[in-house]
């Protein structure tokens, strides 16, 4: 399954939306339970049945959503599920899923819904660059249609009752996903993180060997959906991230007028171990497409385009490289078909 | 550098997380870092809920009365400790059956008890705005019990603008 969609772009790498060199993608997320049930973690097979029932029906009475693709997590092998979550359609808590548990992926991907996972609905929109607005009112959109045929649990006080507290209220994730090299390099990033903090949003960054964040990348999320409208979470959000915009690009500024030399240095390193190495390890591709980004976005690199990083990105994914090859590889093969991979994209 | 939770394999995931100004790093091996539920080095890490919620309950409610029976959930049976110890409600009822402890936490963790987004589909014509009299009124009685006249004078005009809209 999924070879297919492993050729074409993914919606969080595709490069369009506003401020896409520095914002990746923005992604706007909402727990929701079907009322008089129990959740999912205390629900039985026959109530967890019921709730697949329930949601299956729904999507059917929904123009819009029945064009999308239905998958059981019983039809999904751990491949396919790592492959999800490379393409940023399912949470890490999806792949431990047993049976009675199911996706919907929308039509153009940029939408999904999970269901019996920590609450019986998450509701996903994705949208590439900053567009928090627009991918809060897809999710929104779905949401509206989904309670035409489904009575959701509510309670004026609380809010829309999640099996968490830490989500209840509006159920709502609204995150980013940004690139702050400038920040990371000018040592800046922890003053950042922690002012972020005090505003109430969480900082995350993907893993890495070691004690470095991983390709520079960090997923900024609100950390309160209780006692705020979803306006306010959505607005708050691009406030701060747009002034985060603001302090990487001085952040590049600085480094440019008194590092010239040790950034072109590192960034031409990076380009030149992409375009010649033999193997490649996934976290390696990770950091060395940050510098090339980077790169990018400072005028230093102008044979690679923002969209061959993009899609070098997506396709070097340990999961995305086997749907693309269409067969199951160990970490040795991958590290080499990856280098091959990335060597041909860049043209080598 | 050692894992910091069995001190004998190597660290090989580090997390650092930051919030509310407060940093917690962890450096883990890979077998105790999926023990406690941090499984790929891909997405973002899975926030470790049971432990941080736990945190912040306090010290009366973690630990269980003796000697008292413990009140359910009507509908799903879940006690509150069931619910400590996981960080899990079991159903909507719970959030009624628990109110007040739940009030407190929500209280701690969201900064509110008050939902202030939208209202579902079915319920917004009609239930909103009588969410909004109903919470209106309450305050009513409060400042006249407490002799603020003004107030209450401010809050009649209000419950006035709501029902006339209708």
């Amino acid at each position: 399954m999924f070879e297919q969609m492993a050729k074409k772009p993914a919606v969080w790498l595709s490069g369009e939306g506003s401020n896409s060199q520095v914002v990746l993608s923005s992604r706007v997320r909402l727990a929701r339970n079907i009322a008089n049930s129990p959740f999912p973690s205390r629900a039985d097979t026959d109530k967890r049945e019921r709730t697949l029932s329930f949601v299956r029906n729904a999507v059917k009475k929904s123009a819009n959503l029945s064009r999308g693709t239905f998958v059981n997590c019983s039809q999904l092998d751990d491949l396919d599920r790592s492959f999800l979550v490379e393409r940023h359609l399912v949470s890490l808590e999806f792949t431990g899923l047993r049976d009675l548990s199911a996706l919907l992926i929308g039509e153009k991907e940029n939408v999904s819904v999970m269901v019996n996972e920590e609450d019986h609905l998450r509701i996903q929109a994705l949208a590439s660059g900053l567009e928090i607005r627009e991918a809060s009112q897809i999710a929104n959109h779905i949401d509206d249609e989904l309670s035409k045929s489904l009575e959701f649990a509510f309670d004026p006080a609380f809010g829309y009752l999640t099996s968490c507290p830490t989500n209840t209220g509006t159920g709502m994730r609204a995150s980013v996903l940004i690139h702050l090299p400038g920040l990371a390099l000018t040592r800046e990033i922890e003053k950042v993180i922690s002012q972020i903090s005090k505003l109430g949003l969480v900082v995350r960054g993907f893993y890495g060997e070691g004690s470095d964040v991983c390709g520079n990348l960090f997923q900024v999320s609100n950390q309160t959906t209780l006692g705020r409208s979803e306006e306010d979470i959505v607005e708050s959000l691009d406030r701060v991230t747009r002034q985060m915009i603001e302090y990487e690009e001085n952040a590049r500024k600085r480094l440019f007028s008194e590092a010239k030399e040790q950034i072109e240095d590192k960034i031409w390193r990076a380009y030149g171990i992409l375009k010649y190495a033999r193997t490649l390890t996934s976290e390696e591709v990770l950091n060395m497409l940050s510098a090339i980004r980077l790169g990018i976005g400072m005028s230093v690199l102008e044979m690679v385009s923002l969209s061959q990083v993009n899609e070098i990105l997506a396709l070097t994914q340990p999961a995305h490289l086997q749907k693309y090859f269409k067969k199951r590889m160990e970490p040795g093969e991958r590290d080499r078909v990856r280098a091959e991979l990335v060597r041909s994209k860049l043209g080598g | 550098m050692v894992c910091q939770d069995c001190g004998k394999r190597e660290a090989t995931v580090h997390l650092t997380q930051v919030i509310n100004n407060k940093k917690v790093e962890l450096n883990l091996c890979q077998e105790c870092a999926e023990k406690r539920g941090f499984r790929n080095p891909l997405e973002g890490v899975p926030f470790p809920l049971a432990e941080f919620l736990s945190s912040m309950l306090s010290q009366a409610q973690r630990e269980k009365p003796s000697k008292e029976p413990e009140v359910a959930c009507s509908a799903c049976g879940m006690s509150f400790s069931d619910f400590a110890k996981t960080g899990r409600l079991g159903c909507g009822n719970c959030y009624l059956t628990f109110r007040s402890q739940l009030n407190d936490l929500l209280r701690k963790v969201h900064g509110s008890t008050q939902h202030r987004g939208k209202f579902p589909h079915t319920t917004r014509d009609v239930m909103k705005p009588l969410w909004e009299e109903t919470k209106l009124q309450e305050e009513l009685r409060k400042a006249i019990e407490e002799e603020d006249f003004e107030r209450a004078a401010q809050i009649r005009d209000r419950i006035k603008a709501l029902t006339t809209k209708k």
